[in-house]
C-alpha cells in the first residue's frame, strides 16, 4: 500500500484484539475509550462486531464457504450543529485516535445541520434475549452436515439439483455517547434457503428457515418440502394473465406487504409525497386496508427480536402502524416528532402483521379458482404516491381449482400494490418468520388470500 | 515493468477488432501520469505468510488479498447537508483449496499470526467440506505473473477534495434547482470509494492495484400545488465511473441542476401514455441498465449451471451445449463485448481477484450468443467448445470480491454494446421515427430469474410523431421478452453517439456483494415494442 495515502499502520505491529463478537464489557470498554479521546462538543460511537459464517452448494456441488470476522467502530463529532462520521475497523489507540481525529476535522469544515438535535444522554432499555450460543459456536463440520440433508437425496437419482445457502451470524451492536448513553445489543440468526430444481428444466421449488437457534432449523423437513414442490411445478402450463384470487405463502406476502415499512415515513406523508399524504395533511386516523389487517413493529416479539435501539441509540418499543385496517401511527425520527410535536417512534423495521384465524391448508381448501405463489421476485417500485410495484412470481406458482392444487401454471409479472391488496382481502393465516431477507432484520408473516391481484403478463422463467 | 495501463495507452489498437479504442471515449481526457506504485513490504510479508500457512495446514492451492477499502459519502437535501460519512477498513481474505473443495476465512487481525490463523481457517473449512464433496474444483490455468501494478484512469483523487468543496458544490446545485417552480425538494450527493488492492496466489503472481469510482446523484421533486401528485427526475442524472474528483467537474451539476429541476416540472403535467405498439427509441442512459439486465446477467457461466439458482437465478442462455455459437439472441446488428479494459468503466481493472489479466472478449458477434463470462474455476466447463472452435481454454478474468471479507466469484465485466457502423445521433434516430416513445435515464426495472421477462421504465419518455418529440408522457413502461426485443433492434448510433452508463451496486451472491460496474451503447431503436401504462390512482 502505498505510504502517501497515510495508512494506518498500527494494525501491523498491535497487540492482539479479543476475537469475534465482543461483549458487553468489552464493547463498553472500546466506547468509552473512544469518547474519551473526543475533543468535540458532542461525539457518538457506535460498534459493530460481527462473526458470519456460511456455505452455499449448488448443481448439487458445494461451492464457496467461509468466515468474517470484524469489527467496525464508527465516531460521530459534532461541533456545533456541524456533524461528521468516520468509520474504521481499526481498534488500537493510534487506529480510534486517528478515527476521532479526522471525524473531528471533517465536522468542523462541514456546513451546520439545522436538523441536529444533540446526542441522547442515559437511556432504559428492555433487554430483548436474541442470543443462541449454540448458533454462535457452530463449527464448519455442522455445516457441511446440514447441507448433505439436501445434497444427499438430491445425488441419490438423477431428475433433481439442488441449490442452497447456510448463513449464521453472531452479531453484537454497541452505542455511547458523551451525554451518557451507553446501549448494548447481540444476537444470532441462523437462515437456510433451498432451491430444488428438476432436471428436465421444468420444475423448481424453493423453501426457507430462519431462526435465532441453529438447532429449530429443521433441515431434512426443509428439503423435503423443497424437493416436493420442484415435482409438483414441473411442465407448468401458461394460462391468461389478468386478475386472480392469489393465495400468498408466507414468504410472497412478506415479498410485497414488508415493502410498506419503507412508507410509514411521516415526514414524506407531511412533505405530501408518500402513499400516506393527502391534501392538506396525512391519512392518519383513516381505513386504509381491510379491518382484519395489522401492521406492528416490536423488537420484543418472539419472532422478530431485534435490537431494543435504533442507531441513535433511542429506545424501540412496539409501534402498531396499522390497527385493524386503520393507520394507526406513522413513524418519527426525533427531529421531525420535535417539529411536528410528536413523540419519536424510531423505524418501522421488523415488520410483523397479526395472525388471522386460517391456516395455508384452509386458505387453499376455500378456494373454488385462484393461484398458490410461493415467493415473488425482482421488486421494483413505480409510483410512490400508490405503492404500485412490478415484480414475478417464483419457484412453485399453482392453480388452485376447488380447493386442491390442481396443476402448476407459468410464472407471472403483476403490477399491484401492497394497498390495493389488503383492500382486497379475503383471509389470514398465523405469521411466521420468514427466511428471504437472509439474516436480515426479521420480518414475520402470515400466509393471506386476495381477489382481484393483478398479473399483466407471463414469463417463460422456470 | 510494463503494466496493462501502459499497454493499451501505447498500443491498445493491437488488441483486436473488439477492443473499445479511447477514441470512442472522447469526453474523457487521458489521464495524467501518476507516481509508480509500491507494494508495501509490511504487506507482501502478511501475503507470503498467508500462503505459507495455508500450505502448511494443507491446502493444494491458495490466495490471499490484502485491501484497504475507503469511501467517502456526502449527503444533502435542499439547503443543508443530512450526512458526511468516511469508512476506511483494512483486512485480509484468505482462499484455500484442499482436495479440490473451497474454504476462505477474512480476518482484520493484520499480524503473521492473525493471517496465519485465517489460513488455518480456511483449511479448516476445505477439509470439513469434503464430506459433502461429488466434483473436485479444478482451475483453469493461468500463468504466474510475479509481480505487477496498475492504477485506475483517475487524474485527482477526491480524498484529497475538502469537505466544504464537496457540500458547496451540491448545495449549489440544490439552490439552483429550487428555483424551478413545483421543485420542492432536492437530494444530491457525492460517493467516492477508494481501494488499494493486494493480491497473491501460490502460482507466484502478486499484485498491487489502485482505483478509485466517482458517482454524483441528485433527484428533483416537483409537487402539484394541491398536492395531488408528485414527479421525480433522478436520483442517476450523472453517471457513475471510474474516474475522480475531475469526472464530477465534468458533470457541471450547478447548470445541469435547472435543467433536471425542469424536466420534473413538466413531467408533472404530463399526459399519461395510451398504451400499445410504438417504436421506443432507448439513450444510453436507460439502455445500459437493459443491457445489463438482459444479456450480462444471462450470459454469466455460473447462472448458466445453476450456481447462483437459489438467489439471482439462473439464465435462458443454456445450456451451454445448446446455445454457444448457435442461439440467436438479437438482430446481426448486435454485437456485445465483454471487457475490463475500457477507461473509465467501472470493472475496468488490471488484474482480477483469481490473478488472471482480464481479456476483451466478444458475447455476441452479428446477434449470435458466442462466449459465456468466466474465472478460472468455471472457464474448464466450456472445454469442448473452445477445444472446437480452436480458442484456449483460460478464464477471461471475471473473478471479483466487494472487498477483503469476502470471497472472490464470477462477477460480470463491463459489457458493452458496440455502436453501428453509421454516424447517427439521437436526433437521427428520432427524426427517422414515425410513431414512437424515446426514454431516457434509468427508472423501475424488473426482470424474471432467468431473464426472460422483463419491464422497464424511464425517468423521462417522450412521444414521438412523424420525426419529431412533442412532448413528455408519464407512466409507461416498455414489457419485453428477451430475445424477441434484441430481435427487433433496427438501429444503432454510431461512435459519437457512444457512452457509458453504470452502477456501483449490481448485487448477485449470496451473501450479496455488490459489483461496480458500466456498460457502454449508443442510442438503439427498437421495432414495434410494448408500451404499457403503469399508473394507478387510489
Amino acid at each position: 500500500m502505498s505510504r502517501d495515502l497515510g495508512t494506518p499502520r498500527s494494525l501491523f505491529d498491535g497487540a492482539r484484539l479479543p476475537d469475534g463478537v465482543l461483549s458487553r464489557d468489552e464493547a463498553q470498554a472500546l466506547v468509552e475509550r473512544t469518547v474519551k479521546l473526543s475533543t468535540a462538543d458532542a461525539v457518538r460511537v457506535s460498534v459493530q462486531s460481527s462473526r458470519e459464517t456460511n456455505l452455499r452448494f449448488a448443481d448439487n456441488q458445494l461451492s464457496t464457504s467461509g468466515v468474517t470476522t470484524n469489527t467496525t467502530i464508527r465516531v460521530q463529532s459534532v461541533f456545533g450543529k456541524r456533524k461528521a462520521s468516520v468509520v474504521t475497523n481499526d481498534r488500537s489507540d493510534e487506529g480510534l485516535r486517528r478515527a476521532v481525529q479526522q471525524s473531528e476535522a471533517i465536522a468542523r469544515l462541514a456546513p451546520e445541520d439545522p436538523e441536529y438535535l444533540g446526542e441522547l444522554g442515559a437511556q432504559t432499555y428492555a433487554p430483548v434475549d436474541a442470543w443462541s450460543e449454540r448458533t454462535a459456536s457452530l463449527t464448519a463440520e455442522d455445516r457441511a452436515k446440514a447441507a448433505l440433508t439436501a445434497l444427499a437425496p438430491a445425488r441419490a437419482g438423477n431428475e433433481l439439483t439442488v441449490a442452497g445457502f447456510l448463513i449464521c451470524n453472531a452479531a453484537a451492536s454497541a452505542i455511547g455517547t458523551n451525554a451518557g448513553l451507553f446501549a448494548y445489543h447481540r444476537g444470532t440468526t441462523a437462515n437456510y434457503t433451498l432451491t430444488a430444481r428438476t432436471t428436465d428444466g421444468t420444475g423448481s421449488g424453493w423453501v426457507g428457515a430462519e431462526d435465532t437457534d441453529w438447532d429449530r432449523i429443521d433441515f431434512a423437513g426443509v428439503a423435503t418440502r423443497a424437493i416436493e414442490k420442484a415435482r409438483a411445478s414441473r411442465n407448468p402450463v401458461a394460462i391468461e394473465p389478468g386478475r386472480y384470487t392469489v393465495i400468498f405463502e408466507p414468504e410472497a406476502t412478506a415479498n410485497l406487504v414488508g415493502l410498506m415499512a419503507n412508507a410509514f415515513q411521516a415526514r414524506a406523508a407531511d412533505e405530501g409525497r408518500s402513499a400516506f399524504a393527502k391534501a392538506g395533511g396525512t391519512k392518519l386516523g383513516e381505513r386504509i386496508v381491510d379491518p382484519r389487517v395489522t401492521l406492528l413493529s416490536d423488537p420484543r416479539d418472539p419472532l422478530i427480536l431485534s435490537s431494543p435501539f435504533d442507531g441513535e441509540g433511542l429506545p424501540l418499543d412496539r409501534q402498531v402502524w396499522v390497527k385493524d385496517g386503520v393507520l394507526n401511527q406513522l413513524a418519527y425520527s426525533r427531529y421531525w416528532a420535535n417539529r411536528q410535536g410528536k413523540t419519536p417512534t424510531g423505524g418501522s423495521g421488523g415488520l410483523r402483521m397479526a395472525d388471522g384465524p386460517e391456516s395455508l391448508e384452509s386458505l387453499i381448501a376455500g378456494t373454488t379458482r385462484g393461484i398458490l405463489v410461493t415467493r415473488l421476485w425482482y421488486l421494483r417500485p413505480l409510483d410512490q404516491r400508490t405503492l404500485m410495484y412490478t415484480g414475478l412470481t417464483r419457484d412453485g406458482t399453482f392453480l388452485v381449482e376447488n380447493g386442491k392444487i390442481a396443476r402448476s401454471i407459468k410464472n407471472f409479472r403483476f403490477n399491484d400494490s401492497p394497498l390495493f391488496m389488503l383492500n382486497n382481502l379475503e383471509g389470514i393465516g398465523k405469521a411466521v418468520r420468514t427466511a428471504g431477507g437472509e439474516g436480515g432484520p426479521g420480518v414475520a408473516m402470515p400466509p393471506i388470500r386476495v381477489r382481484d391481484f393483478n398479473f399483466t403478463s407471463l414469463s417463460d422463467a422456470v | 515493468m510494463t503494466t496493462r495501463r501502459d499497454f493499451l495507452a501505447t498500443g491498445g489498437a493491437a488488441i483486436g477488432a473488439l477492443a473499445v479504442g479511447p477514441g470512442l471515449l472522447h469526453a474523457i481526457p487521458r489521464p495524467r501520469p501518476l507516481p509508480a506504485l509500491t507494494l508495501d513490504a509490511v504487506v507482501r510479508e502478511l501475503m507470503m505468510e498467508a500462503l505459507d500457512a495455508a500450505k502448511r495446514a494443507g491446502a493444494s492451492w491458495a490466495d490471499v488479498r490484502i485491501a484497504r477499502n475507503r469511501n467517502n459519502s456526502v449527503q444533502t437535501r435542499e439547503r443543508q447537508v443530512t450526512d458526511v460519512v468516511d469508512t476506511d477498513t483494512m483486512g485480509c481474505g484468505v482462499r484455500v483449496l484442499v482436495d479440490g473443495c473451497w474454504g476462505f476465512a477474512a480476518t482484520q487481525q493484520l499480524t503473521k499470526a492473525g493471517v496465519g490463523e485465517a489460513a488455518q481457517e480456511a483449511v479448516a473449512i476445505a477439509k470439513a467440506n469434503r464430506v459433502a464433496r461429488d466434483r473436485r474444483v479444478e482451475l483453469a490455468p493461468a500463468p504466474a505473473l510475479g509481480e505487477r501494478t496498475w492504477r485506475s484512469a483517475y487524474t485527482i483523487d477526491p480524498f484529497t477534495i475538502a469537505i466544504e468543496e464537496k457540500a458547496d458544490l451540491l448545495l449549489r446545485a440544490n439552490a439552483a434547482a429550487l428555483t424551478v417552480p413545483t421543485v420542492r425538494f432536492v437530494n444530491s450527493g457525492l460517493a467516492f470509494v477508494k481501494e488499494e488492492r493486494n493480491y497473491a496466489n501460490t502460482e507466484g503472481t502478486v499484485t498491487t492495484q489502485d482505483y478509485v469510482r466517482s458517482w454524483v446523484t441528485m433527484s428533483c421533486t416537483a409537487v402539484a400545488p394541491d398536492r395531488s401528485g408528485t414527479a421525480v427526475r433522478g436520483p442517476e442524472v450523472v453517471q457513475p465511473a471510474g474516474r475522480g474528483w475531475e469526472y464530477v467537474l465534468e458533470a457541471d451539476i450547478v447548470t445541469n441542476a435547472k435543467v433536471w429541476a425542469a424536466e420534473a416540472a413538466e413531467k408533472l403535467t404530463a399526459k399519461s401514455v395510451e398504451p400499445g405498439r410504438y417504436d421506443l427509441i432507448l439513450h444510453p442512459s436507460q439502455l445500459f441498465l437493459t443491457i445489463h439486465e438482459s444479456v450480462a446477467h444471462a450470459t454469466e457461466l455460473d447462472r448458466a449451471m445453476g450456481y447462483e439458482a437459489n438467489y439471482a437465478g439462473t439464465s435462458f442462455v443454456a445450456p451451454p451445449s445448446k446455445v454457444l455459437g448457435s442461439l440467436k439472441f438479437g438482430s446481426p446488428l448486435m454485437q456485445v463485448v465483454g471487457n475490463r479494459s475500457e477507461p473509465g468503466a467501472l470493472a475496468t481493472i488490471g488484474y482480477d481477484d483469481d490473478g488472471v489479466v482480464p481479456e476483451d472478449f466478444p458475447i455476441i458477434t452479428n446477434g449470435i450468443f458466442v462466449d459465456y463470462q468466466t474465472n478460472r474455476e468455471q472457464a474448464p466447463w466450456l472445454r469442448e467448445y473452445y477445444q472446437k472452435t480452436g480458442r484456449p481454454v483460460r478464464s477471461h478474468g471475471c473473478s471479483y470480491a466487494q472487498s477483503w471479507a469476502d470471497v472472490a466469484f464470477l462477477r460480470m465485466p463491463n459489457v458493452s454494446l458496440q455502436p453501428g457502423p453509421k454516424d447517427l445521433g439521437w436526433d437521427d434516430l428520432i427524426a427517422s421515427t414515425d410513431k414512437g416513445i424515446a426514454m431516457i435515464g434509468r427508472a423501475s426495472y424488473s426482470i424474471d430469474q432467468q431473464r426472460y421477462n422483463a419491464q422497464f421504465g424511464a425517468q423521462l419518455c417522450y412521444e414521438i410523431r412523424k420525426g419529431k418529440i412533442v412532448g413528455q408522457v408519464k407512466d409507461a413502461a416498455y414489457q419485453m421478452r428477451t430475445p424477441d426485443f434484441w430481435n427487433t433492434l433496427d438501429l444503432l448510433g454510431g461512435k459519437k453517439s457512444y457512452q457509458l452508463g453504470g452502477t456501483f451496486n449490481d448485487g448477485k451472491g449470496q451473501p450479496g456483494q455488490a459489483n461496480a460496474v458500466s456498460h457502454g451503447c449508443p442510442p438503439a431503436r427498437f421495432r414495434n415494442a410494448t408500451i404499457i401504462n403503469t399508473g394507478r390512482t387510489v
